[in-house]
């Protein structure tokens, strides 16, 4: 109580302080998420070395439709977290934010300006374009 | 002392080069004629695993990510808490953690493109 | 026009209370007055034991930041009426101790700001023998944006490394070490970037951007550290060249 630090919650929650703070969000959760799946498809994919049988018998489980929408998601993490982390090296390599100058009331900060919102609502539309893809791939078949 | 720059700057090359391999790695999955669910059938992995260039992508996805991926993680958990004893385990179980997913893909790219 | 709102106050002393609570004040705010205003009126007349910080009242001095309606806010520069609602609840700002009621320990904050040694480092500038260093107007706007700090910590506040990082130096400090390692009159440029150049320095920040959202003085602390990060990775090096000192002729 004293310490009176946020402490993760105020990693957990989005909704402050406008778009840049959305996307340190987003870019962590989709990193964790596809750190998870990579883990997970390295297993995954080692049923290969046990023969036909064993890799068939993984496809069962992998290719329903819980699977399907798992990749979905996947497809989606891998979009933003790519095109976000394309934006943030651009940011912390000092493009794109703007240059110090004299700032006037009402002080609008030029690291936050239209062109790092753009990209990041950009980086959120090429995910969810490339969800739709990859389920007109994974359902379209069938 | 390894710097944090020159982690930091690994973590910036390893992500840029997984964009690259990981957009070769799933056209692998759109561009077999048959479709999508044909690009995942047994022949048809094993037959990747054998294409020596594809295989060495595979090769190059695994080691990237998982380097990109475990110092992710070791960058969250340092910021999550700290102490010197904290920071040591957290750095030792994050490279443990990558030799480990290194090792156990690689054995099976290896097996994977001796099978017959 | 006037309008009734309630003020909730957050009360509590770590040295004997268990609990924190929060106590209501109702107020009458016309539209120039401030959050500031308004709870020195309960302090006035309502309840003088209120803890709260504040001298200036006119965003100079960076006494009165406190946790306004959920943002860090200074109570001096935030007119009642802007927060459009009638409840305005006050904490004091979160990733400081509590020291009583609204009232936030800086010590750790101001020690981080310390360790960044902000003071030009040049020996030439010892030497008091009538000389100066002369800058263009370019080379002052490289750092005057930054120097217009006042130490408030509200981007301490918002910041999410900070939260749960107590290693990190935050926003203001790496802002800082920034304006003084830009400055053409610097000359510690390798010793700045390697105490930044930590596990827990300037890598720690992601640019979630919330410390220049809450920046009361256009400092910019996100872009003061995304050009501090970008000169440690070797881009922008030309942009700084150290002056020289010179005699100024009389006329
Ligand atoms: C596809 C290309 C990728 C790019 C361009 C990329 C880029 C980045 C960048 C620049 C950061 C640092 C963010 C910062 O400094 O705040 C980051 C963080 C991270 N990435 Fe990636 N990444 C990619 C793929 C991946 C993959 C496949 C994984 C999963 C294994 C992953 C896991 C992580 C994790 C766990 C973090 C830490 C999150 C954080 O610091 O908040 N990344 N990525
Ligand atoms: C659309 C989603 C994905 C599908 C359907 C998929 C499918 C596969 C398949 C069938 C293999 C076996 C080799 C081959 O035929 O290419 C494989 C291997 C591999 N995939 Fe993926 N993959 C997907 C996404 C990803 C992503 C996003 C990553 C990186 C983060 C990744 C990393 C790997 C690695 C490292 C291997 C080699 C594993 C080993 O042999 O040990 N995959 N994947
Ligand atoms: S950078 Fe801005 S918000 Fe942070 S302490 Fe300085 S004036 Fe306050
Ligand atoms: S009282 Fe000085 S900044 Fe608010």
């Amino acid at each position: 109580m004293k310490e009176n630090r946020e402490g993760i919650k105020g990693w957990l929650n989005p909704t402050r302080y406008g778009a840049n703070r959305f996307a340190y969000w987003l870019q962590r959760l989709t990193g964790l998420g596809l750190l998870a799946y990579f883990i997970a498809h390295v297993i995954e994919t080692s049923n290969i070395v046990y023969g036909k049988n064993a890799w068939e018998k993984m496809l069962a489980v992998t290719q329903t439709t819980e699977g399907h929408i798992v990749l979905m998601v996947v497809i989606g993490m891998c979009v933003f977290h790519a095109a976000n982390g394309v934006r943030l090296y651009i940011a912390e390599h000092g493009k794109g934010i703007g240059r110090p100058g004299r700032p006037e009331y009402p002080y609008k900060p030029t690291s936050l300006g239209l062109g790092m919102k753009a990209c990041i609502w950009v980086s959120v539309a090429l995910a969810a374009l490339a969800m739709m893809y990859g389920a007109y791939v994974l359902f379209g078949e069938v | 002392m390894v710097r944090e720059s020159s982690i930091m700057k690994i973590h910036y090359y390893t992500g840029l080069a997984a964009i690259v391999l990981v957009a070769i790695h799933i056209l692998f999955r759109l561009t077999v004629p048959e479709g999508y669910s044909a690009s995942l059938e047994y022949e048809n992995v094993i037959a990747n695993y054998k294409n020596i260039s594809y295989s060495l992508v595979l090769e190059l996805i695994l080691v990237t990510v998982a380097i990109h991926g475990f110092n992710g993680l070791r960058v969250i958990l340092l910021e999550l808490r700290q102490g010197d004893g904290w920071e040591s385990a957290v750095k030792w179980l994050c490279i443990a953690g990558a030799v480990a997913v290194i090792v156990y893909g690689t054995r099976t790219i290896l097996l994977a493109s001796m099978m017959g | 026009m006037a309008k009734r709102v309630k003020i909730r106050v957050f009360r509590y002393n770590p040295a004997h209370d268990t609990d924190a609570r929060y106590d209501e004040f109702e107020v009458e705010a016309e539209r120039w007055t401030t959050v500031l205003d308004a709870l020195l009126y309960i302090k006035a007349h309502k309840d003088h034991s209120i803890a709260l910080r504040y001298s200036c009242r006119m965003a100079s001095c960076g006494s009165c930041g406190m946790l306004i309606n959920g943002i860090p806010r200074l109570a001096c520069y935030t007119k009642v009426y802007e927060l459009g609602s009638d409840v305005v609840t006050c904490r004091p700002l979160p990733n400081f101790p509590i020291i009583r009621d609204l009232a936030a320990d800086f010590t750790a904050f101001f020690a981080k700001h310390k360790s960044m040694k902000p003071y030009i480092i040049n020996e030439v500038a010892e030497s008091i023998d009538g000389r100066e260093f002369i800058q263009k107007p370019e080379e002052v706007e490289k750092y005057l944006q930054f120097s217009y700090c006042i130490k408030c910590g509200l981007c301490y506040a918002a910041c999410p490394t900070v939260a749960t990082d107590r290693r990190f130096p935050g926003p203001q400090a790496l802002a800082q070490m920034y304006r003084y390692l830009i400055d053409s009159r610097d000359k510690a440029t390798d010793e700045r970037l390697r105490i930044v150049d930590d596990r827990h320095g300037v890598w720690r920040c992601h640019f979630a951007g919330s410390c220049s959202m809450v920046c009361p003085k256009g400092v910019d602390p996100a872009l003061g550290i995304q050009l501090l990060r970008a000169y440690l990775l070797g881009m922008n090096r030309d942009s700084k060249v150290v002056a020289e000192l010179y005699r100024r002729e009389p006329k």
